[in-house]
């Protein structure tokens, strides 16, 4: 029986609803917020500042520090331990590798600039939305960037090739495969892949072309949420 | 970044005056309290104060009861500072600032005996529901102590239980319309000292020029159950007696936006 029917009812190539929006942390040289479907994620800017300990410093350029982590209420199940994890870590730096190819700190040597990305609710594709709030939030604190980053979780469902999978696909009972992807918005060249699961090469590509055109929607939301907050009547 | 005026702060203050032009004992508005902003969490709110932006989330377990309290649940708060809600904060474990924050709530809540421990028992001696709140701040613009309480409460009131099957797993996806037992309400509200005048609902940098501060939790009944002098300066008791008139009014104040917001 071929995943044919999707969960919650989208068609294959569907994001969930979304929204995003800049400027939501006062505090914060930059901020945003990006919602797709239940999955919730704030960023947070700061920056350029002095880096600690100051062994990172590059006296070539400043450096991109990302800091992701779910809120202890934010899981499907039981209550998550506050402080890192061996996951959160290694999501940390990926975001920052995806987000590092546009970002040009090389007017700020020896600095530090820092996002801080929380989520209070998550049902699945969390780096994906990660990766887009901290674009927003980097774009929104006047980082110098090439361009923006737009991210989606690909997926195969029981041979099924879909777009942005929630957490039902994702722990459906056949094969599955969840491939987070992050794409360059003009380019579309990839700056985060990763998967799990099992996939052909012949899906694979298919679900990277699928990628261009979820990204570019996301994209669209991202260009929004920042002109929203720039532009005033 | 974070201006401070301390000078200016105080020089005002001394004739009862304040940077934003409130009044001493006046709360930033609007007030407003959102509500199931996290669909993960048992029950959760988010309250902004001015710029102050905090969430309370409540999670909800079954656990071993405790050898003392063979027929009672519990409830722990917990606060996370996140570097996200200011430049002061760092990643890493909780400083004393948020240790602090959560001892001043849970103090409030339990001591307070503010929920019914008997009625999350479920079976005597064995298993008995626990409750978790977690404060976690967004922006910090001033004055955590009394939106986190709100928030905490808030949280505590929409909170539903989750469905448990025959075998006793929970099954967090479905929720009950079972409410978490809430016997009274406190609140906190916290009264700083600045240049010897009380203010309340302090920003960041009011904070800064304080001499020191009360917080005081307060029932709907003005009975007082929890207390948390903070700052380096004493307090006499006749400033003491003044703060907690303003602290038994102010919580008032608070439990009318909570009464707004979020029904009992």
């Amino acid at each position: 029986m071929a995943y044919t029917q999707r969960l919650d009812g989208r068609k294959i190539d569907e994001l969930r609803p979304m929204d995003a929006k800049a400027g939501v942390i006062p505090n914060a040289v930059g901020s945003a917020y990006f919602k797709i479907g239940n999955t919730l994620a704030y960023a947070a800017v700061y920056g350029p500042r002095e880096i600690f300990p100051r062994f990172l410093a590059n006296p070539k350029k400043g450096i991109l520090r990302c800091h992701y982590g779910m809120m202890p209420f934010s899981g499907a199940g039981e209550r998550v331990r506050p402080g890192g994890s061996r996951r959160s870590q290694e999501i940390s730096m990926v975001i920052a590798a995806a987000l590092e190819p546009v970002v040009d700190l090389s007017a700020f040597p020896n600095a530090v600039v820092d996002v801080y990305i929380d989520l209070p609710q998550t049902d699945a594709g969390t780096r994906c939305a990660a990766i887009c709030a901290a674009s927003i939030a980097l774009a929104d604190a006047g980082i110098p960037m090439r361009d923006m980053v737009s991210a989606v979780a690909m997926g195969q469902v029981d041979g099924t090739i879909v777009a942005d999978l929630n957490y039902g696909e994702e722990s459906y009972p056949a094969v599955v495969s969840d491939i987070p992807i992050a794409m360059i918005a003009n380019t579309k060249e990839i700056t985060l892949l990763q998967m799990d699961g099992e996939i052909t090469k012949k899906d694979l590509m298919a679900a990277l072309e699928m990628a261009k055109v979820a990204t570019q929607k996301i994209y669209e939301l991202q260009k929004k949420a920042l002109k929203e907050r720039f532009i005033r009547e | 970044m974070i201006i401070i005026n301390t000078e200016t702060i105080k020089g005002l203050a001394k004739d009862g005056k304040r940077m934003d032009l409130r009044g001493m004992l006046e709360y930033r508005s609007p007030i407003s309290i959102d509500l199931d902003i996290s669909f993960t969490a048992e029950g959760s709110a988010k309250v902004t104060m001015g710029d102050t932006v905090v969430i309370a989330g409540v999670k909800l377990s079954i656990e071993k009861t405790y050898g003392d309290t063979p027929d009672e649940g519990g409830i722990t708060v917990n606060a996370e500072l996140l570097p996200l809600s200011s430049s002061e904060y760092e990643s890493g474990p909780p400083g004393i600032k948020a240790v602090e924050l959560a001892r001043v709530i849970d103090r409030g809540i339990r001591e307070s005996k503010a929920i019914d421990l008997k009625k999350l028992c479920v079976k005597p001696g064995e298993k008995a529901w626990f409750i978790t709140v977690d404060i976690i701040s967004i922006n910090d613009a001033g004055n955590l102590f009394d939106a986190a309480g709100l928030a905490a409460l808030a949280a505590l009131r929409t909170a539903r239980f989750p469905v448990v099957d025959e075998k006793g797993v929970i099954d967090y996806k479905h929720k009950t319309d079972v409410k978490i037992p809430i016997v009274k309400e406190p609140l906190p509200v916290t009264v700083y000292k600045v240049n010897g005048q009380l203010m309340v609902d302090l920003t960041v940098a009011e904070e800064k020029a304080a001499e020191s501060r009360l917080t005081v939790g307060c029932d709907a009944h003005g009975v007082i159950s929890a207390l948390q002098k903070g700052g380096t300066t004493p307090l006499s008791a006749v400033e003491i007696g003044h703060i907690l008139d303003i602290a038994i009014e102010k919580s008032s104040f608070l439990r009318g936006v909570l009464d707004k917001f979020v029904k009992a």
